[in-house]
């Protein structure tokens, strides 16, 4: 299963550094460098492909966790917390998005609402003065914008 | 070295800031590696972000602390839980255990801190006395030589890490891949980009190292975080206790434990969890008692615990002297080195020779606080372990998060993070090693830069890679470390 997505991967590979430039007077272009990886790769596959075969190996290992509800809904939680920053963050500001996505983490993994509250705030409030104040490294603030400090 | 530059390294690293950085990042160290789940790698992975705006030496003084200390706190939890705190621990875990339930807690929490330092200690001595010697050799290299000297390294990363070496080339293959993307190669031309600007760039690498070593190490702790850990009660005296019996009674254990660290922390790919493994086993062929081990004996523990401590030490070897990495810390650490203008390669001992032997100075002093911090966290290993982790794992995480925005200051960061965190975590449950995949990405360009100035200088003939005697001598050998597995591979039914 693994290999079989690696020799496709190769072939998409090989087909798509067909496009790139020679180097004019030159045999090792930029396309020497992938082609290589993608033969390598392509090999690989194929040798995993067959080993798979034989072992008749599960196409995927299934971690314990995925058994228990509570393991499934902590790696869900974490997972959907970094996607809601990556989408949220430049709209809602560092600020807001930061104190509410540790809710989220700290609440799914059993912490009491009043742990939760303290820690999101002060957690927050922390890497902003760590890494806005002394690292200078411009956090978005977002709809918090007009009271920037 | 001369008495001038001794004396600026002096200066460089007994400077108040350098030396709380060095306290911090201590202290850091020992909780990161006491906590089982948060490893000696996640806590260089973290500090980068912080580092970042650091000068050189303070910058490169909090790394060295940090794992040094990590990798010794990692004993803890292993006495006291019945789990390692870092894999570098794994492999004598059940017989520090074994030793706890024996009411000889305390006997291996001692041999763990001392033996420690002696393994760092020693490949420390290894690192300031080899590195610069190398570097006088490879003054002469030519692209021809760092070409070979980076595919010997690709693959003794690939061979030595894993079982299963096939799995360990794809996931080498992969990273070499990943190295692929962007604008900067020979040609300049920009590959596999679809138009997008964050792509042409490349990859940054700290961010995608964040998301490997940190967000996929969480992702696989968290999934059991509602499972309470049970400590094991011991009494903790005076852990130096036996101490001088043991290096007594065991001087050949410590000197070959310490000599085997060092030499695969040099070896590209593999480091410290590795060279405790080897150091374990090699400890239980050798020994009086075999028989002993695994009941409680502490003979393993002793050879393990210096192996691992001392392999930190001299994966910094390669790393100085040509920029290819010994272990997954030193693959972190040339990203910084580079970020830093202390650009990894012979000429760091001439350019920057200060620098670099404020760095030895900081290998030196961190493992002698070693002594006094070790039984500070000893003492507060209980309290530490009660860290809540529910409060803990999100807290790590959120600054994961900013720790990869803010080395570009681009969302693009965080993404990769994540993306990277799934992939490592994916790879690692199906049996892909991380290590060589790290390895393609850092060396990636140099392995192809090498390459294509070998090729026009030799008018692309494969023959001139063999013609220099160094070049010659290190094609060959690489020909023969990459033949006998593939072969093996090829020839064999696959296991």
């Amino acid at each position: 299963m693994t290999g079989a997505a690696l020799v496709a991967l190769a072939a998409v590979i090989l087909w798509h550094i067909q496009g790139f430039p020679a180097m004019p007077g030159q045999k090792f272009g930029p396309a020497w460098f992938p082609g290589l990886i993608a033969i390598g790769l392509a090999i690989c596959g194929a040798l995993l492909f067959r080993a798979g075969l034989r072992e008749r190996a599960p196409l995927f290992a299934i971690p314990e966790w995925m058994q228990r509800q509570h393991g499934r809904r902590a790696v869900a939680t974490v997972l959907a917390g970094l996607v809601a920053y990556i989408l949220l963050a430049d709209a809602l500001g560092f600020h807001i998005t930061g104190v509410l996505i540790l809710a989220l983490w700290m609440r799914a993994l059993g912490a009491s609402w009043r742990v939760t509250a303290a820690v999101a705030v002060i957690a927050t409030v922390l890497v902003h003065l760590a890494f806005y104040k002394v690292l200078r490294v411009p956090l978005p603030w977002g709809v918090l914008e007009r009271w920037a400090f | 070295m001369t008495g001038a530059v001794l004396a600026q390294a002096f200066a460089l690293v007994f400077d108040p800031y350098v030396l709380w950085v060095i306290l911090a990042s201590a202290a850091f160290g020992l909780f990161v590696g006491a906590v089982p789940g948060l490893t000696a790698t996640m806590a260089t992975a973290l500090l980068v972000p912080v580092t970042f705006f650091m000068p050189p030496v303070p910058a490169i003084a909090s790394i060295v602390t940090a794992t040094a200390m990590a990798i010794f706190a990692g004993d803890i939890p292993s006495c006291l839980l019945r789990m390692p705190g870092t894999p570098a621990s794994a492999a004598y875990t059940d017989e520090a255990y074994a030793l706890t339930k024996k009411g000889q807690g305390e006997l291996a929490l001692g041999a763990g801190l001392v033996f420690s330092v002696i393994g760092g200690l020693f490949g420390t001595a290894v690192l300031i006395t080899a590195a610069p010697a190398l570097a006088e050799v490879a003054l002469k290299f030519s692209s021809f030589e760092y070409f070979w000297l980076v595919v010997l390294g690709l693959f003794s990363a690939v061979f030595l890490a894993h079982a299963n070496p096939l799995k360990g080339i794809v996931s080498l293959l992969f990273g070499l891949l990943v190295s692929a993307i962007g604008l900067d190669n020979p040609a300049g031309f920009p590959r596999f980009t679809f138009g997008n600007a964050e792509l042409a760039g490349g990859f940054t690498l700290i961010p995608i190292m964040i998301g490997m070593f940190a967000v996929s190490e969480i992702i696989r702790n968290i999934g059991s975080i509602d499972q309470p850990w049970e400590m094991a009660q011991t009494k903790i005296g005076n852990v130096f206790d036996g101490m001088w019996t043991l290096a007594k009674r065991y001087p050949v254990q410590t000197l070959r434990g310490s000599v085997l660290g060092t030499a695969i922390g040099a070896l590209p790919g593999a480091g410290a969890d590795i060279a405790a493994w080897m150091s374990y086993a090699m400890s239980k062929r050798f020994s009086k008692e075999p028989e002993k081990f695994g009941t409680g004996h502490i003979e393993g523990i002793i050879e393990a615990g210096a192996s691992n401590n001392s392999a930190l030490a001299g994966a910094w070897i390669p790393a100085l002297v040509f920029g290819i990495p010994g272990d997954s810390i030193t693959a972190i650490v040339i990203g910084v080195l580079y970020i830093k203008g202390l650009n990894p390669g012979p000429t760091i001992f001439m350019n920057n020779a200060p620098s670099i032997y404020a760095i030895f100075l900081v290998f030196i002093l961190a493992n002698l606080l070693m002594l006094p911090l070790g039984v500070a966290a000893i003492k507060g290993a209980k309290q530490m372990l009660r860290a809540p982790r529910e409060v803990l794992m999100p807290v790590i995480l959120l600054f994961c998060v900013v720790g990869s925005f803010a080395i570009n200051n681009t969302i693009f960061g965080v993404v990769l993070m994540l993306a990277f965190g799934l992939v490592a975590y994916v790879m690692e449950e199906n049996g892909f090693p991380v290590a060589p995949a790290i390895l393609g990405m850092v060396l990636g360009a140099m392995l192809e830069e090498n390459f294509i100035s070998s090729m026009i200088k030799a008018d692309g003939r494969i023959f001139a890679f063999f013609e220099r005697p160094i070049a010659g001598a290190l094609g060959i050998l690489t020909l023969a470390v990459v033949s006998i597995p593939a072969l093996r591979i090829l020839f064999r039914a696959p296991r």
